[in-house]
Protein backbone atom coordinates (compact mmCIF):
# COMPACT_ATOMS: atom_id res chain seq x y z
CA UNK A 1 0.00 0.00 0.00
CA UNK A 2 1.08 3.54 -0.88
CA UNK A 3 -0.04 6.64 -0.02
CA UNK A 4 -0.52 10.24 -1.55
CA UNK A 5 0.37 14.08 0.49
CA UNK A 6 -3.65 14.46 -0.50
CA UNK A 7 -4.39 11.29 2.44
CA UNK A 8 -5.39 8.93 -0.36
CA UNK A 9 -4.03 5.37 -0.17
CA UNK A 10 -3.49 2.80 -3.67
CA UNK A 11 -2.74 -0.98 -3.03
CA UNK A 12 -2.48 -3.27 -5.68
CA UNK A 13 -5.16 -5.92 -6.90
CA UNK A 14 -3.95 -8.00 -9.98
CA UNK A 15 -4.08 -5.40 -12.32
CA UNK A 16 -5.99 -2.75 -10.61
CA UNK A 17 -5.76 -0.43 -7.75
CA UNK A 18 -8.11 -0.29 -4.77
CA UNK A 19 -8.44 3.47 -3.68
CA UNK A 20 -9.40 5.12 -0.36
CA UNK A 21 -8.35 7.96 2.58
CA UNK A 22 -6.02 7.09 5.27
CA UNK A 23 -6.66 6.01 9.18
CA UNK A 24 -5.20 9.73 9.44
CA UNK A 25 -7.24 11.72 7.26
CA UNK A 26 -10.16 9.46 8.52
CA UNK A 27 -9.08 10.71 12.14
CA UNK A 28 -8.88 14.49 10.72
CA UNK A 29 -12.13 14.35 9.69
CA UNK A 30 -14.42 12.77 12.46
CA UNK A 31 -17.34 11.04 11.72
CA UNK A 32 -17.58 10.76 7.87
CA UNK A 33 -21.14 11.37 6.98
CA UNK A 34 -21.02 11.71 3.19
CA UNK A 35 -18.78 9.90 0.56
CA UNK A 36 -19.96 11.11 -3.28
CA UNK A 37 -18.13 8.27 -5.70
CA UNK A 38 -17.91 8.73 -8.73
CA UNK A 39 -19.55 6.73 -11.47
CA UNK A 40 -18.04 3.44 -12.98
CA UNK A 41 -16.54 4.18 -15.74
CA UNK A 42 -15.42 7.79 -15.50
CA UNK A 43 -11.56 8.23 -16.42
CA UNK A 44 -9.39 10.80 -13.91
CA UNK A 45 -5.63 11.64 -14.38
CA UNK A 46 -3.62 11.28 -11.32
CA UNK A 47 -4.10 13.48 -8.60
CA UNK A 48 -7.57 14.72 -10.05
CA UNK A 49 -10.58 14.96 -8.26
CA UNK A 50 -12.53 11.78 -8.35
CA UNK A 51 -15.12 12.64 -5.42
CA UNK A 52 -16.24 14.30 -2.22
CA UNK A 53 -16.11 13.36 1.32
CA UNK A 54 -17.80 14.96 4.35
CA UNK A 55 -18.00 15.23 8.04
CA UNK A 56 -19.87 16.57 9.93
CA UNK A 57 -18.14 19.63 9.97
CA UNK A 58 -16.21 19.41 6.78
CA UNK A 59 -16.42 19.12 2.68
CA UNK A 60 -13.16 17.29 1.14
CA UNK A 61 -12.27 17.05 -2.50
CA UNK A 62 -10.65 13.11 -3.05
CA UNK A 63 -7.93 12.79 -5.30
CA UNK A 64 -7.26 10.08 -7.28
CA UNK A 65 -3.45 8.70 -6.14
CA UNK A 66 -3.65 6.61 -9.31
CA UNK A 67 -4.82 7.73 -12.65
CA UNK A 68 -7.30 5.53 -14.80
CA UNK A 69 -10.78 4.00 -15.16
CA UNK A 70 -13.01 3.77 -11.92
CA UNK A 71 -13.99 0.13 -12.91
CA UNK A 72 -15.99 -0.86 -9.32
CA UNK A 73 -17.24 1.61 -6.74
CA UNK A 74 -17.84 0.51 -2.74
CA UNK A 75 -21.61 0.19 -2.54
CA UNK A 76 -21.24 0.19 1.15
CA UNK A 77 -20.36 3.43 1.42
CA UNK A 78 -23.27 5.12 0.29
CA UNK A 79 -25.37 3.30 2.89
CA UNK A 80 -22.83 3.24 6.08
CA UNK A 81 -20.04 6.52 4.96
CA UNK A 82 -19.10 5.73 8.74
CA UNK A 83 -17.46 2.45 7.25
CA UNK A 84 -14.88 5.14 6.42
CA UNK A 85 -13.74 5.50 10.20
CA UNK A 86 -14.33 2.11 11.49
CA UNK A 87 -12.06 0.60 8.68
CA UNK A 88 -10.48 3.42 6.39
CA UNK A 89 -7.63 1.33 4.97
CA UNK A 90 -9.68 -2.19 4.64
CA UNK A 91 -13.31 -2.18 4.55
CA UNK A 92 -14.06 1.94 3.63
CA UNK A 93 -12.17 1.08 0.75
CA UNK A 94 -14.11 3.51 -2.25
CA UNK A 95 -13.02 2.11 -5.40
CA UNK A 96 -11.03 0.61 -7.61
CA UNK A 97 -9.17 2.20 -10.44
CA UNK A 98 -7.82 0.40 -14.18
CA UNK A 99 -4.91 2.31 -14.29
CA UNK A 100 -3.81 4.30 -17.54
CA UNK A 101 0.01 4.42 -16.34
CA UNK A 102 0.91 2.28 -13.77
CA UNK A 103 3.84 3.64 -13.10
CA UNK A 104 2.11 6.77 -11.15
CA UNK A 105 2.50 3.95 -7.97
CA UNK A 106 5.64 4.84 -7.92
CA UNK A 107 5.35 7.88 -7.19
CA UNK A 108 3.17 7.50 -3.96
CA UNK A 109 4.83 7.65 -0.59
CA UNK A 110 6.11 4.53 0.99
CA UNK A 111 4.39 4.20 4.57
CA UNK A 112 7.27 5.40 6.79
CA UNK A 113 7.39 8.57 4.55
CA UNK A 114 3.78 9.24 4.65
CA UNK A 115 3.74 8.87 8.59
CA UNK A 116 6.65 11.19 8.54
CA UNK A 117 4.90 13.85 6.61
CA UNK A 118 1.61 13.88 8.64
CA UNK A 119 3.83 14.22 12.07
CA UNK A 120 5.02 17.86 10.59
CA UNK B 1 -5.71 33.88 20.18
CA UNK B 2 -7.78 33.95 23.08
CA UNK B 3 -7.56 30.93 25.92
CA UNK B 4 -10.54 30.01 28.04
CA UNK B 5 -9.95 28.91 31.37
CA UNK B 6 -10.37 25.46 30.59
CA UNK B 7 -7.45 24.99 27.86
CA UNK B 8 -5.61 23.11 30.11
CA UNK B 9 -8.56 20.41 30.32
CA UNK B 10 -9.03 20.59 26.85
CA UNK B 11 -5.74 19.92 25.61
CA UNK B 12 -5.63 16.75 28.25
CA UNK B 13 -9.01 15.34 26.81
CA UNK B 14 -7.25 15.96 23.27
CA UNK B 15 -9.53 17.73 21.68
CA UNK B 16 -9.50 19.18 18.65
CA UNK B 17 -8.73 22.87 18.50
CA UNK B 18 -10.38 25.35 16.33
CA UNK B 19 -9.93 29.69 16.16
CA UNK B 20 -13.41 30.62 16.21
CA UNK B 21 -13.84 34.36 16.44
CA UNK B 22 -10.16 34.90 17.61
CA UNK B 23 -10.81 32.21 20.42
CA UNK B 24 -9.56 28.57 20.89
CA UNK B 25 -12.11 26.75 21.13
CA UNK B 26 -12.68 22.76 20.99
CA UNK B 27 -14.52 21.87 18.27
CA UNK B 28 -14.73 18.03 19.02
CA UNK B 29 -12.96 15.57 21.38
CA UNK B 30 -13.29 11.97 19.51
CA UNK B 31 -16.75 12.15 17.91
CA UNK B 32 -19.02 15.23 17.26
CA UNK B 33 -21.94 12.51 16.67
CA UNK B 34 -21.12 10.82 19.63
CA UNK B 35 -21.09 13.95 21.85
CA UNK B 36 -24.17 15.13 20.45
CA UNK B 37 -25.88 11.80 20.96
CA UNK B 38 -24.82 12.40 25.12
CA UNK B 39 -26.62 15.14 25.14
CA UNK B 40 -29.65 14.07 23.54
CA UNK B 41 -29.47 10.89 25.52
CA UNK B 42 -27.89 11.65 28.79
CA UNK B 43 -25.89 14.80 29.53
CA UNK B 44 -22.90 16.95 28.14
CA UNK B 45 -20.62 19.93 29.44
CA UNK B 46 -19.86 22.90 26.78
CA UNK B 47 -16.89 25.40 27.97
CA UNK B 48 -18.81 28.49 27.10
CA UNK B 49 -16.06 31.31 28.46
CA UNK B 50 -15.71 32.53 25.42
CA UNK B 51 -19.25 34.24 25.54
CA UNK B 52 -19.28 37.79 26.63
CA UNK B 53 -20.53 38.94 29.94
CA UNK B 54 -21.63 42.82 30.62
CA UNK B 55 -23.15 44.32 33.40
CA UNK B 56 -25.81 47.11 33.18
CA UNK B 57 -26.06 49.17 36.95
CA UNK B 58 -28.05 52.07 37.52
CA UNK B 59 -31.19 53.77 38.35
CA UNK B 60 -31.72 53.95 34.28
CA UNK B 61 -30.56 50.53 33.31
CA UNK B 62 -34.11 49.24 32.89
CA UNK B 63 -35.40 52.37 30.59
CA UNK B 64 -31.67 52.19 28.23
CA UNK B 65 -32.77 47.99 27.76
CA UNK B 66 -36.21 49.12 26.95
CA UNK B 67 -35.00 51.40 24.19
CA UNK B 68 -31.93 48.86 23.03
CA UNK B 69 -33.80 45.58 23.69
CA UNK B 70 -36.57 44.73 21.11
CA UNK B 71 -38.47 42.39 24.39
CA UNK B 72 -39.82 43.96 27.07
CA UNK B 73 -37.48 43.91 29.97
CA UNK B 74 -40.03 45.58 32.78
CA UNK B 75 -42.18 42.98 32.02
CA UNK B 76 -38.94 40.22 33.71
CA UNK B 77 -38.99 39.66 37.55
CA UNK B 78 -35.85 39.24 39.38
CA UNK B 79 -33.92 36.72 38.68
CA UNK B 80 -35.40 35.78 35.28
CA UNK B 81 -34.31 36.23 31.76
CA UNK B 82 -34.83 37.26 28.45
CA UNK B 83 -33.67 36.03 25.01
CA UNK B 84 -33.60 39.59 23.23
CA UNK B 85 -32.33 40.46 19.74
CA UNK B 86 -30.76 44.01 19.83
CA UNK B 87 -31.76 46.37 16.51
CA UNK B 88 -30.62 49.24 14.48
CA UNK B 89 -33.07 51.69 13.30
CA UNK B 90 -33.37 50.05 10.18
CA UNK B 91 -34.44 47.06 12.09
CA UNK B 92 -31.65 44.70 11.28
CA UNK B 93 -29.86 42.83 14.23
CA UNK B 94 -26.73 43.50 16.20
CA UNK B 95 -26.91 40.41 18.35
CA UNK B 96 -29.00 38.33 20.14
CA UNK B 97 -28.16 38.37 23.81
CA UNK B 98 -29.96 36.55 27.53
CA UNK B 99 -30.67 39.44 29.50
CA UNK B 100 -30.61 38.52 32.86
CA UNK B 101 -32.72 40.93 35.25
CA UNK B 102 -30.75 40.99 39.21
CA UNK B 103 -32.89 43.87 40.14
CA UNK B 104 -34.43 46.79 38.24
CA UNK B 105 -30.98 48.77 38.71
CA UNK B 106 -28.80 45.47 37.70
CA UNK B 107 -28.39 43.48 34.51
CA UNK B 108 -26.12 40.95 33.18
CA UNK B 109 -26.11 41.01 29.31
CA UNK B 110 -24.86 37.80 27.69
CA UNK B 111 -23.36 38.10 23.83
CA UNK B 112 -21.96 36.64 21.39
CA UNK B 113 -18.06 35.75 21.49
CA UNK B 114 -17.50 37.02 17.96
CA UNK B 115 -20.30 40.39 18.94
CA UNK B 116 -18.51 41.36 22.08
CA UNK B 117 -16.37 44.83 21.01
CA UNK B 118 -19.00 45.37 18.37
CA UNK B 119 -21.92 44.90 21.23
CA UNK B 120 -20.04 46.60 23.85
CA UNK B 121 -19.45 49.96 21.37
CA UNK B 122 -23.10 49.25 20.39
CA UNK B 123 -24.90 49.80 24.12
CA UNK B 124 -22.37 52.34 24.92
CA UNK B 125 -23.30 54.65 22.28
CA UNK B 126 -26.90 54.38 22.90
CA UNK B 127 -26.71 55.13 26.79
CA UNK B 128 -28.53 57.70 28.28
CA UNK B 129 -28.76 58.90 32.07
CA UNK B 130 -27.63 57.36 34.85
CA UNK B 131 -26.26 54.13 33.89
CA UNK B 132 -22.85 52.33 33.46
CA UNK B 133 -22.31 49.60 31.82
CA UNK B 134 -18.94 47.16 32.28
CA UNK B 135 -17.37 44.25 30.40
CA UNK B 136 -16.66 41.39 33.44
CA UNK B 137 -16.43 38.84 29.66
CA UNK B 138 -12.52 38.14 31.17
CA UNK B 139 -13.50 37.77 34.68
CA UNK B 140 -16.22 35.47 33.90
CA UNK B 141 -16.25 31.75 33.22
CA UNK B 142 -19.35 30.18 31.85
CA UNK B 143 -19.73 26.14 31.84
CA UNK B 144 -22.55 24.43 30.13
CA UNK B 145 -24.27 20.97 31.35
CA UNK B 146 -27.20 20.05 28.90
CA UNK B 147 -29.20 17.07 28.33
CA UNK B 148 -32.07 14.90 30.26
CA UNK B 149 -29.42 13.99 33.19
CA UNK B 150 -28.14 17.49 33.60
CA UNK B 151 -30.33 18.22 36.46
CA UNK B 152 -29.26 15.20 38.32
CA UNK B 153 -25.45 15.84 37.72
CA UNK B 154 -25.80 19.05 38.82
CA UNK B 155 -27.53 18.78 41.84
CA UNK B 156 -25.13 16.22 43.63
CA UNK B 157 -22.88 19.68 43.84
CA UNK B 158 -24.72 22.54 44.19
CA UNK B 159 -26.49 23.29 47.46
CA UNK B 160 -29.46 25.21 45.47
CA UNK B 161 -32.63 23.03 44.68
CA UNK B 162 -32.14 23.04 41.17
CA UNK B 163 -36.24 22.04 40.59
CA UNK B 164 -37.17 25.35 41.43
CA UNK B 165 -35.25 26.78 39.27
CA UNK B 166 -37.54 27.70 35.81
CA UNK B 167 -36.95 27.90 32.43
CA UNK B 168 -35.14 31.38 31.86
CA UNK B 169 -34.55 31.96 35.00
CA UNK B 170 -31.68 32.11 37.93
CA UNK B 171 -30.19 31.87 41.02
CA UNK B 172 -26.75 32.25 43.07
CA UNK B 173 -25.54 29.25 43.77
CA UNK B 174 -22.43 27.51 45.66
CA UNK B 175 -20.55 24.64 43.84
CA UNK B 176 -17.96 23.44 46.30
CA UNK B 177 -16.90 26.59 47.96
CA UNK B 178 -17.66 28.57 44.44
CA UNK B 179 -20.05 31.52 43.98
CA UNK B 180 -21.60 31.22 40.88
CA UNK B 181 -25.14 32.19 39.09
CA UNK B 182 -26.58 28.69 37.62
CA UNK B 183 -29.52 29.62 34.98
CA UNK B 184 -31.74 26.30 33.06
CA UNK B 185 -30.68 27.79 29.97
CA UNK B 186 -29.18 26.60 26.71
CA UNK B 187 -28.69 26.09 23.36
CA UNK B 188 -29.09 22.58 22.92
CA UNK B 189 -33.00 21.80 22.37
CA UNK B 190 -32.59 19.73 25.99
CA UNK B 191 -33.21 20.95 29.48
CA UNK B 192 -29.91 22.15 31.12
CA UNK B 193 -28.25 24.69 33.01
CA UNK B 194 -25.56 27.54 32.49
CA UNK B 195 -23.09 28.09 35.15
CA UNK B 196 -21.65 31.46 35.52
CA UNK B 197 -18.60 31.71 37.98
CA UNK B 198 -15.12 33.12 38.66
CA UNK B 199 -12.73 32.92 36.17
CA UNK B 200 -10.44 31.13 38.48
CA UNK B 201 -12.50 28.25 39.64
CA UNK B 202 -13.76 27.72 35.73
CA UNK B 203 -11.47 24.73 36.25
CA UNK B 204 -12.55 23.20 39.69
CA UNK B 205 -16.15 23.63 38.07
CA UNK B 206 -15.68 21.52 35.25
CA UNK B 207 -14.01 18.82 36.84
CA UNK B 208 -16.41 18.55 39.94
CA UNK B 209 -19.02 18.02 36.89
CA UNK B 210 -17.29 15.05 35.18
CA UNK B 211 -16.94 13.44 38.41
CA UNK B 212 -20.80 13.70 39.43
CA UNK B 213 -21.36 12.70 35.98
CA UNK B 214 -19.29 9.52 35.72
CA UNK B 215 -22.72 7.13 36.11
CA UNK B 216 -24.57 9.49 34.31
CA UNK B 217 -22.59 9.36 31.42
CA UNK B 218 -21.38 12.87 31.03
CA UNK B 219 -19.20 13.90 27.79
CA UNK B 220 -17.48 16.73 26.97
CA UNK B 221 -18.92 18.45 23.74
CA UNK B 222 -17.56 20.49 21.66
CA UNK B 223 -18.49 23.43 19.10
CA UNK B 224 -19.46 21.03 16.39
CA UNK B 225 -22.08 19.26 18.62
CA UNK B 226 -23.40 22.79 19.90
CA UNK B 227 -23.88 24.05 16.35
CA UNK B 228 -25.91 20.35 15.49
CA UNK B 229 -27.93 20.57 18.65
CA UNK B 230 -28.78 23.96 18.33
CA UNK B 231 -29.75 23.72 14.62
CA UNK B 232 -31.73 20.43 15.61
CA UNK B 233 -33.57 22.70 18.05
CA UNK B 234 -33.85 25.73 15.84
CA UNK B 235 -31.77 27.95 17.71
CA UNK B 236 -30.83 30.74 15.33
CA UNK B 237 -26.61 31.28 15.09
CA UNK B 238 -25.48 34.98 14.59
CA UNK B 239 -23.36 35.41 11.54
CA UNK B 240 -25.39 32.56 9.97
CA UNK B 241 -28.74 32.43 10.20
CA UNK B 242 -29.26 36.45 11.21
CA UNK B 243 -26.37 39.35 10.74
CA UNK B 244 -26.89 43.28 10.64
CA UNK B 245 -29.14 42.76 7.64
CA UNK B 246 -31.89 40.89 8.82
CA UNK B 247 -34.34 41.58 10.96
CA UNK B 248 -36.40 39.75 13.61
CA UNK B 249 -39.43 39.94 11.55
CA UNK B 250 -37.72 38.39 8.87
CA UNK B 251 -36.00 36.05 11.05
CA UNK B 252 -38.98 34.37 12.68
CA UNK B 253 -38.46 36.53 15.49
CA UNK B 254 -41.29 37.79 16.17
CA UNK B 255 -42.54 36.27 19.21
CA UNK B 256 -39.68 38.41 21.33
CA UNK B 257 -40.41 41.55 19.64
CA UNK B 258 -42.85 43.81 22.15
CA UNK B 259 -44.62 46.84 20.71
CA UNK B 260 -46.97 47.47 23.50
CA UNK B 261 -44.00 48.94 25.48
CA UNK B 262 -43.83 51.49 23.66
CA UNK B 263 -40.72 52.84 20.98
CA UNK B 264 -37.29 51.31 20.79
CA UNK B 265 -34.55 51.22 18.80
CA UNK B 266 -36.00 49.91 15.15
CA UNK B 267 -39.69 49.61 16.26
CA UNK B 268 -40.59 51.72 13.55
CA UNK B 269 -39.55 49.46 10.88
CA UNK B 270 -40.19 46.37 12.92
CA UNK B 271 -43.76 47.52 12.88
CA UNK B 272 -43.96 48.08 9.45
CA UNK B 273 -42.76 44.70 8.76
CA UNK B 274 -45.03 43.58 10.93
CA UNK B 275 -48.12 44.93 9.43
CA UNK B 276 -46.86 44.57 6.07
CA UNK B 277 -44.95 41.49 6.08
CA UNK B 278 -41.32 40.79 4.61
CA UNK B 279 -39.80 40.38 1.35
CA UNK B 280 -38.22 36.75 2.45
CA UNK B 281 -39.03 34.82 5.70
CA UNK B 282 -36.83 31.60 7.65
CA UNK B 283 -38.09 28.65 6.91
CA UNK B 284 -36.79 24.99 7.65
CA UNK B 285 -36.67 22.20 5.34
CA UNK B 286 -35.35 18.15 5.02
CA UNK B 287 -33.47 17.12 1.62
CA UNK B 288 -33.62 13.41 1.86
CA UNK B 289 -31.17 12.39 -0.54
CA UNK B 290 -27.45 14.02 -1.39
CA UNK B 291 -24.74 15.72 0.98
CA UNK B 292 -25.51 18.14 3.61
CA UNK B 293 -27.09 21.26 3.11
CA UNK B 294 -24.08 24.03 4.34
CA UNK B 295 -24.43 27.55 4.81
CA UNK B 296 -24.18 29.47 1.53
CA UNK B 297 -25.42 26.98 -0.91
CA UNK B 298 -27.85 28.15 -2.70
CA UNK B 299 -31.29 27.32 -3.05
CA UNK B 300 -34.29 27.60 -5.96
CA UNK B 301 -37.88 27.03 -6.79
CA UNK B 302 -39.85 26.81 -9.85
CA UNK B 303 -35.86 26.62 -11.42
CA UNK B 304 -34.45 29.80 -10.48
CA UNK B 305 -32.93 31.04 -7.26
CA UNK B 306 -34.43 32.34 -4.00
CA UNK B 307 -32.49 32.16 -1.44
CA UNK B 308 -29.31 31.04 0.50
CA UNK B 309 -28.71 27.70 3.23
CA UNK B 310 -27.43 29.95 6.27
CA UNK B 311 -27.40 26.86 8.21
CA UNK B 312 -27.52 22.78 7.41
CA UNK B 313 -26.12 19.25 8.15
CA UNK B 314 -27.17 15.49 8.10
CA UNK B 315 -28.88 15.36 11.35
CA UNK B 316 -27.57 13.11 14.19
CA UNK B 317 -30.71 13.06 16.04
CA UNK B 318 -32.82 12.30 12.43
CA UNK B 319 -31.01 10.91 10.62
CA UNK B 320 -31.49 13.53 7.97
CA UNK B 321 -30.64 16.16 5.90
CA UNK B 322 -31.90 19.75 7.31
CA UNK B 323 -31.40 23.37 7.32
CA UNK B 324 -32.59 26.75 6.90
CA UNK B 325 -32.71 29.20 4.49
CA UNK B 326 -34.61 32.89 3.51
CA UNK B 327 -37.02 32.83 0.83
CA UNK B 328 -40.22 34.61 -0.66
CA UNK B 329 -43.03 34.24 1.61
CA UNK B 330 -44.60 32.44 -1.52
CA UNK B 331 -42.21 29.46 -0.87
CA UNK B 332 -42.48 29.37 2.46
CA UNK B 333 -45.24 27.43 3.18
CA UNK B 334 -45.11 23.42 4.53
CA UNK B 335 -45.04 21.26 2.04
CA UNK B 336 -43.41 23.66 -0.64
CA UNK B 337 -40.38 21.89 -3.10
CA UNK B 338 -37.70 23.49 -3.56
CA UNK B 339 -33.86 22.68 -4.79
CA UNK B 340 -30.75 23.58 -2.89
CA UNK B 341 -27.71 23.24 -5.44
CA UNK B 342 -24.70 21.51 -4.34
CA UNK B 343 -21.59 21.33 -6.63
CA UNK B 344 -23.60 22.31 -9.55
CA UNK B 345 -26.45 19.42 -9.29
CA UNK B 346 -30.09 20.15 -7.93
CA UNK B 347 -31.18 17.89 -4.54
CA UNK B 348 -35.13 17.97 -3.72
CA UNK B 349 -35.82 19.65 -1.04
CA UNK B 350 -39.05 20.28 1.26
CA UNK B 351 -40.42 23.25 3.49
CA UNK B 352 -41.34 21.58 6.21
CA UNK B 353 -42.20 22.29 10.33
CA UNK B 354 -39.61 23.94 13.06
CA UNK B 355 -38.30 22.94 14.92
CA UNK B 356 -37.03 20.00 13.74
CA UNK B 357 -36.40 18.25 16.98
CA UNK B 358 -38.47 19.32 20.39
CA UNK B 359 -37.73 17.07 23.11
Amino acid sequence: MKYAETHEWAKKEGNLFVVGVTEFAASELGDVTYVELPEVGDKFEQTETFGTIESVKTVSSLHLPVGGEIVEVNEEIEDNPGLVNEDAEGAGWLCKVKPTNPADYDKLMDKAAYDKSTQE
Amino acid sequence: MKQTPLRAVHEKLGAKMVDFAGWNMPVQYDSIIAEHNAVRNACGIFDLSHMGEFWLNGPDAMVNLQCICTQDIEKLSDRQIAYSPMCKPDGTIVDDILVYRWDTSTFMLVVNASNTQKDYDWIKSNLEGIVELSDSSDRTGLIAIQGPKAEEVLQKITNQRLKAIKFYWFTLARIADCECVISRTGYTGEDGFEIYCDIENTEKIWELLMEAGKDAGIKPAGLGARDSLRLEARLLLYGNDIDDTITPMEANLGWTVKFAKGPFIGSKVLKEQKDNGTSKTLVGFEMPKGPAPRHGYIVKADGKEVGHVTSGLKSPTLGKNIGLTYVPPKYSEIGTKIQVVIRDKDYDAEIIETPFYKR
